[in-house]
């Protein structure tokens, strides 16, 4: 598997360090039902076989995080895109 | 048929005309009392232990594939039971007890081989940490011994003792550890199922679930509707997928992870044996082959096939413990789509949907549990009721704080 960095271009898997699904959004601490939204983020994982967007960090290159949607059936890279330019909620701890 | 040395006798004078199929072909019946999603060995000991130990024999056992297509035939075959927390130990131990009586319950040759389970360590740190587990263990009533590096020698001198970054200090022995032929459990479990009237039914895919309100009453299959008021899902590597059919988000992501078998050797290694400065395991099948693997891939996968990182990353444990393995070359490698959960500890137990049943979220060790998976969750479909060595394995642990983490990595599935 080879995730095309946008700042190193293509590069093996074997640079890159894993944290899981990008499109979770950390709850408002705040929030009336904090404890309960906490729980479904931290613990609860959609887990699709098809498309998945997910975090890669650049650990032996740039050391830039990336968003990458990846096919968990083909392990087939759609789009790497930086974390930053991506749409990354306000307040997400990622 | 019944199996024996007579039968055997029998059909060798006959040319072995006599043999029967293991277990009916069956058809899908239009309702049944409990209908077990997932033909692995798993879903099959379920439905075995309901129909011996409970009575239950109007069961069904779906399966998409074969019966051993699956997790069932790409593990590593290693039965053990030295865990550290009291919500596991007592409840592997219980299956290292089915094991050991396992052949003659099913009338099968499991090929069930006490060989010996070998955990190895290489710094003052990991000994202590050994020893702690191997004192958990005793306190369980389970067989530990601690040996110090002139008693591992004598059982592998060809290990790499002096190495110079991990040399080998001793290891945590469990005698009654070893392996089973995997293949043999799932045929084993089937054939005692079926001799029970437990219907297996092949090459037949859960679709959808059928509901009354809010409570599932059957399934929809590739081969026709099904109806149950008690279904339960043990299709690990495909948990969230199937649940996700039934409305639920589960405390799981599916990974993948590889196994690798050389080509046949004479006798090298007579027991299991982990690296414990790194993450392999290695034994020897009975045809030759050593049986090796490590860590998981690390990233969410449904493809059962990993890449090479890993490879190399397996490769090297295995040089840095045994350099003798250099020149050998590989036969096979594959994957295998494991349920890794939050606290990398299973889950038998009810969802909150009624008339669903769940067991998952095995991720890698589910094959040593077979036995006691099977045992626990017949025990809840049958009697509503937790087993006493199963009840820890809560669905909603994750809400209440009772995290069973073995390793003590969080919720960090890729970790566990």
């Amino acid at each position: 598997m080879r995730i095309p960095c946008p700042y190193c271009g293509e590069r093996d898997a074997h640079e890159f360090a894993y944290l899981g699904d990008a499109t979770l959004t950390r709850p408002d601490p705040a929030a009336e039902d904090a404890e309960a939204r906490f729980h479904d983020y931290v613990y609860l994982r959609d887990n699709p076989a098809g498309a998945h967007v997910e975090w890669w960090y650049h650990a032996n290159g740039c050391r830039q995080w990336l968003k990458v949607e990846r096919d968990t059936r083909t392990h087939a890279i759609a789009a790497a895109r930086a974390a930053r330019e991506a749409d990354t909620p306000a307040g997400d701890a990622a | 048929m019944h199996y024996s040395w007579l039968s055997i006798l029998k059909n060798g004078l006959t040319g072995q005309k006599g043999w029967t199929p293991a277990w009916r072909d069956a058809a899908p019946k239009p309702a049944y009392d409990v209908i077990i999603v997932g033909g692995g060995g798993h879903g099959l000991a379920t439905a075995y232990y309901l129909a011996k130990v409970h009575g239950i024999h109007n069961v069904a056992v779906i399966e998409k594939g074969y019966i051993g297509s699956g997790n069932a035939g790409r593990n590593t075959t290693i039965i053990r039971s030295n865990y550290l927390l009291p919500g596991n130990e007592p409840f592997y131990e219980w299956s290292m007890k089915l094991w050991e009586g396992l052949e003659q319950e099913l009338n099968y040759n499991a090929m069930v081989s006490q060989r010996g389970v070998l955990n190895l360590f290489h710094s003052d740190a990991q000994r202590d940490a050994y020893a702690r587990r191997g004192n958990a263990m005793r306190l369980a009533g389970v067989d530990s011994e601690l040996l110090d590096r002139r008693q591992v020698r004598a059982m592998y001198p060809f290990l790499d003792f002096d190495n110079a970054r991990f040399p080998v200090h001793g290891g945590l022995l469990q005698r009654r550890g070893g392996t089973a032929r995997h293949d043999a459990v799932v045929w084993g479990y089937a054939r005692a199922a079926d001799r029970l009237g437990v219907d297996i039914i092949q090459n037949c895919e859960v679709t959808g679930f059928l509901r009354e309100g809010d409570a599932i009453v059957g399934v929809e299959t590739s081969r026709g509707p099904i109806r149950s008021a008690k279904v339960g899902l043990a299709v690990a590597g495909n948990s969230s997928r199937v649940a996700q059919k039934a409305g639920l988000r589960l405390p799981i992501e599916s990974h993948v992870l590889q196994a690798f078998v050389s080509e046949g050797l004479k006798p090298l290694i007579d027991g299991v044996v982990t690296f414990g400065a790194g993450h392999f395991y290695i034994s020897q099948s009975d045809k030759g082959g050593l049986v090796f693997g490590g860590d998981i891939d690390g990233y969410n996968s449904y493809a059962q096939r990993g890449n090479l990182p890993v490879v190399e990353d397996v490769a090297e444990s295995g040089m840095a413990l045994m350099p003798r393995i250099g020149r050998l070359r590989l036969l096979r490698m594959w994957g295998g789509i494991m349920d890794m959960s939050m606290d990398g500890s299973p889950i038998i137990d009810r969802t909150p949907v009624p008339g669903l049943y769940l067991n998952a979220g095995w991720c890698y060790g589910g094959f040593k549990a077979t036995p006691a998976s099977g045992w626990c969750f017949a025990h809840l479909l049958a009697k509503d009721e937790f087993h006493d060595v199963g009840g820890a394995y809560r669905l909603d642990r994750f809400r209440t704080g009772h995290l069973i983490d073995e390793k003590g990595v969080g919720a960090q599935p890729n970790l566990h």
